[in-house]
């Protein structure tokens, strides 16, 4: 297990930390550490959704909010024990996040910028409510005689404690969550959602996951932090300091590492504590704003950043095997040649434009089917629609007997598709070989992340860039990116493959290793269909011919007799005008 | 049930409020649209105008206007120069939602320091000015407004369907480097953008000091809303953006006739949640 080492520590730390207050510090040196716990909790919740997914949210204060009223109601006015309504108040925020992340998770478009200012305008609005209704009403809640249990002795010690667990339980939530397969979706979201979704990542679940944790930590630590103040507010509560600070404590310590949000919250709280009460509290939040400016322009990856290119260069990595990894064998397996694909009349338009008018395509198992048209005859679109990434108007895709049509592009990618994307299109920030383990571990292969890692390593051996795998894909030339496409395929382990133009850009050698790869992937049992304008390379390579235009197939079946058809040469030159 | 002419009256002041949003929110959806850039700070431009007009207004007994004529080169500059930043630093749309976000802390701090946290009005004779038309009294203020976002909207409609700077910033929007080969100077273009969408702050600022109380923390309290309108306006349409404003203003007025004042917040965000949910391709 990787995190054992990490974990040791934490617990180390925490118990230190419990066993303090036996040593009956000076008052103020519990509150003072409280504080840094209560923002340890609030900027690394933040981060397990906004610093992994990248979906950032400037609502944090809201969700913390909820916590904080929640338990003043529950625990004030109504008169229950305390340490019941801590989880009631996770839970409520819980609630809102995922009711606020249930809406605008499914935009396709400006998502994360909808994000950002949605939860920014929920704490305004869940202010509002609060003030107009007796959860507060305006004169804000007293808590004065709410019951603590008292551990050492005394209160302080209790919330102190208290305080120390759920920044505890949020850097753990946070470790784990980044080992996991949560996690890895996450980045991958971060960096290219689109793709991690065609992949197999089901990116509206992971996010909702995601969002339903940081905010239930954001409503326990509220609910603590409702005693600690002792007297709620509307204004204190709902401000923009929260989101404000949660935010610039995650992005200075940086947000992608599980232990980053928490340097940058110790980091800032111990500065502000310098700056307390009357002009100095103007000055400091200013100050704060401009670290929070100079941060994301001279440090965009946080303190944590500058020590990942380093982590990536020293990770261990599995030693590669020699043997082709095996396509996942399917559960009814099909004779070669029956249908594994076939389409029915299917049909897009994009307002108004038909991109696609009615496509009949059949592709049998085990063989390579070319897919030839000129620019524009709907290939990419079909390839878009098989994958799932857009979905047909009208019409049917059959998969091994499935019905594709309006499965989400992430099942289909599990059922056993994958596809290359003509211009790659790596996870910018993640390692090679972590590129290629995504594919294991959310295609057709499902894999556990270690298993995934071991199954990406025999991919990039065999297409070659085995020797890169802790590199960043920005390092590598185009032709090693379309082999990392390549190796993403082979590690999904899926059963049909669909290459968009895996020739185009490369030198005739690169052509040459890249046609035999193809063919290599076809003998261990996956289907293929082979976009591609390189007519040479297509007829040399594929069993079959289908030829689109505008939209439509005007011609199909073995390739060289395809080739000569009248239509096909038409659509290719032109019709002749004698 | 409030009598007719409450209701009247209630329309006519969210018609006048919807041109206040649109005013507001105007730059902000250019800025967006062309620029690529979410700029939280143009509600500190907006903030800075008003302080600016009020102090300057009531220090030198000047009429706003004529103090408006100062704000707006003023902010034209600072917005080319906030632009010429994110140039050099290659901010994306994310990079400048977190910028921007600690460029408006910097504002409201200075703004507490300099004002302090108090309300602060601006007395300037036009604040309490109004016709009677019919049972209904239309505040000259607020009309000022309205008639001067009605005529931004227009001219920045306008400026972009018929001018070729208009047509070369919609062509840089939809493919930079197909416009940039077409002649078109992508540079000088994006920092005119943020020059005029900040002197539209500054202009909106002047009517802010005009019709509103100031107060530092107000800053954050349009945000919701404007940017409600910016989204269901759709980026970068001027006339979508006095639609939404219209749209939002009257609901807000209607709610607050029919039920309470402090519920109108709610009104923008359940139009705009409605549209995300309704019609998720519009945004």
């Amino acid at each position: 297990m990787r995190v054992r080492w990490q974990m040791a520590a934490i617990a180390g730390a925490g118990s230190c930390l419990a066993l303090l207050p036996a040593a009956h510090p000076a008052a103020f040196v519990e509150s003072f550490l409280y504080l840094i716990f209560l923002w340890v909790a609030l900027a690394t919740s933040w981060a397990i959704l906004s610093g992994y997914s990248g979906y950032f949210s400037f609502g944090h204060g809201a969700f913390f909010g909820a916590g904080m009223y929640t338990t003043a109601n529950l625990a004030g006015p109504l008169g229950l024990p305390f340490l019941w309504t801590v989880p009631a108040a996770g839970l409520s925020a819980m609630v809102l996040g995922v009711a606020v992340g249930a809406v605008v998770f499914r935009v396709r478009r400006l998502r994360g910028e909808l994000f950002a200012l949605l939860t920014l305008a929920v704490t305004f609005v869940l202010a509002t409510v609060v003030l107009n209704t007796p959860l507060d009403g305006g004169p804000g809640v007293y808590l004065s005689g709410v019951k603590l249990p008292a551990l050492y002795g005394g209160g302080t010690s209790t919330i102190y404690l208290l305080g120390l667990a759920v920044a505890l339980a949020s850097v753990v939530a946070a470790l784990l969550v980044q080992q996991s397969r949560l996690g890895r979706g996450l980045f991958a979201i971060s960096d290219d959602e689109d793709v991690a979704e065609v992949m197999g990542i089901p990116s509206f679940r992971y996010k909702l996951t995601a969002l339903a944790m940081s905010c239930f930590l954001a409503g326990v630590a509220g609910g603590i932090h409702a005693v600690f103040v002792f007297y709620v507010t509307v204004a204190e509560t709902f401000s923009i300091t929260v989101p404000l600070y949660v935010v610039l404590m995650s992005v200075l310590g940086g947000a992608r590492h599980w232990i980053g949000p928490a340097i940058g919250a110790a980091l800032v709280t111990a500065l502000t504590y310098a700056f307390v009460g009357g002009d100095l509290a103007v000055i400091g939040r200013a100050a704060i704003g401009l670290v929070l400016v100079l941060a994301v322009l001279f440090l965009p990856q946080g303190v944590t950043g500058l020590l990942a290119s380093r982590a990536r260069r020293s990770l261990r990595l599995p030693q590669p095997g020699a043997a082709m990894p095996p396509a996942v064998a399917p559960q009814r397996p099909l004779r070669p040649g029956s249908p594994l694909l076939a389409c029915q009349d299917v049909q897009l338009s994009f307002r108004g434009v038909r991109a696609l008018g009615g496509v009949e395509l059949e592709v049998r198992e085990g063989e390579i089917l070319g897919l030839v048209g000129p620019n524009g005859s709907g290939k990419s679109t079909l390839t878009n629609v098989i994958s799932g990434y857009y979905r047909p108007d009208a019409g049917r895709v059959l998969f091994a007997g499935h019905d594709l049509g309006h499965e989400p592009a992430h099942r289909i990618a599990r059922l056993g598709i994958a596809r290359t994307y003509q211009i790659p299109r790596p996870y910018a920030r993640l390692s090679v070989a972590e590129n290629v383990a995504l594919s294991a571990m959310f295609g057709a292969a499902g894999l556990e992340p270690d298993a995934a890692l071991r199954r990406a390593m025999d991919s990039l051996a065999i297409v070659g860039l085995d020797a890169r795998a802790r590199t960043l894909p920005r390092e590598l030339n185009l032709h090693q990116r379309k082999f990392l496409e390549l190796a993403r395929v082979v590690a999904s382990g899926a059963r049909l493959v669909l290459l968009d133009e895996v020739l185009a850009g490369l030198s005739p050698a690169e052509m040459d290793s890249a046609l035999s790869l193809v063919r290599a992937i076809r003998d261990r049992g996956t289907t293929i269909v082979f976009i591609e304008h390189n007519m040479r390379a297509v007829l040399s390579l594929t069993d079959r011919l289908v030829v689109l235009n505008h939209g439509q197939v005007i011609a199909a079946g073995a390739p060289r007799a395809v080739m000569r058809q009248p239509e096909v040469v038409a659509a290719y030159l032109g019709t002749a005008h004698a | 049930m409030p009598s007719a002419n409450l209701l009247g009256q209630s329309l006519l002041s969210g018609i006048l409020a919807g041109g206040l949003y649109a005013l507001l929110g105007l730059g902000l959806s250019l800025s967006w649209r062309f620029l690529r850039i979410i700029n939280l700070s143009h509600f500190g431009f907006i903030f800075l105008g008003a302080y600016l007009t009020y102090q300057v207004a009531t220090s030198f007994h000047l009429s706003p206007f004529a103090v408006m004529l100062a704000i707006v080169p003023l902010l034209f500059a600072l917005g080319v120069a906030q632009q010429a930043l994110f140039v050099r630093f290659a901010v994306n749309e994310f990079g400048s939602l977190l910028v921007t976000f600690g460029m408006v802390a910097i504002i409201e701090s200075l703004i507490q320091y300099f004002w302090t946290a108090d309300f602060r009005r601006l007395e300037s004779g036009y604040g309490t000015l109004s016709y009677r038309i019919g049972p209904l009294f239309l505040p000259v203020a607020e009309a000022l407004t309205f008639l001067v976002a009605v005529v931004l909207g227009l001219a920045a409609w306008a400026a972009l369907r018929f001018t070729y700077l208009g047509k070369a910033m919609r062509a840089s929007a939809e493919d930079p480097a197909m416009a940039a080969a077409f002649g078109v100077r992508e540079r000088s273009l994006a920092l005119l953008v943020a020059g005029t969408s900040a002197a539209t702050a500054g202009i909106a600022g002047t009517f802010v000091a005009l019709t509103a109380t100031l107060a530092p923390a107000q800053i954050y309290a349009w945000i919701g809303v404007i940017f409600a309108v910016v989204i269901m306006g759709g980026l970068g349409n001027p006339l979508g953006i006095l639609a939404a404003g219209l749209l939002i203003g009257v609901s807000e007025a209607l709610t607050m006739a029919l039920t309470s004042p402090s519920w109108a917040p709610l009104v923008s965000f359940t139009l705009l949640i409605a549209v995300l949910i309704l019609r998720p391709g519009r945004v």
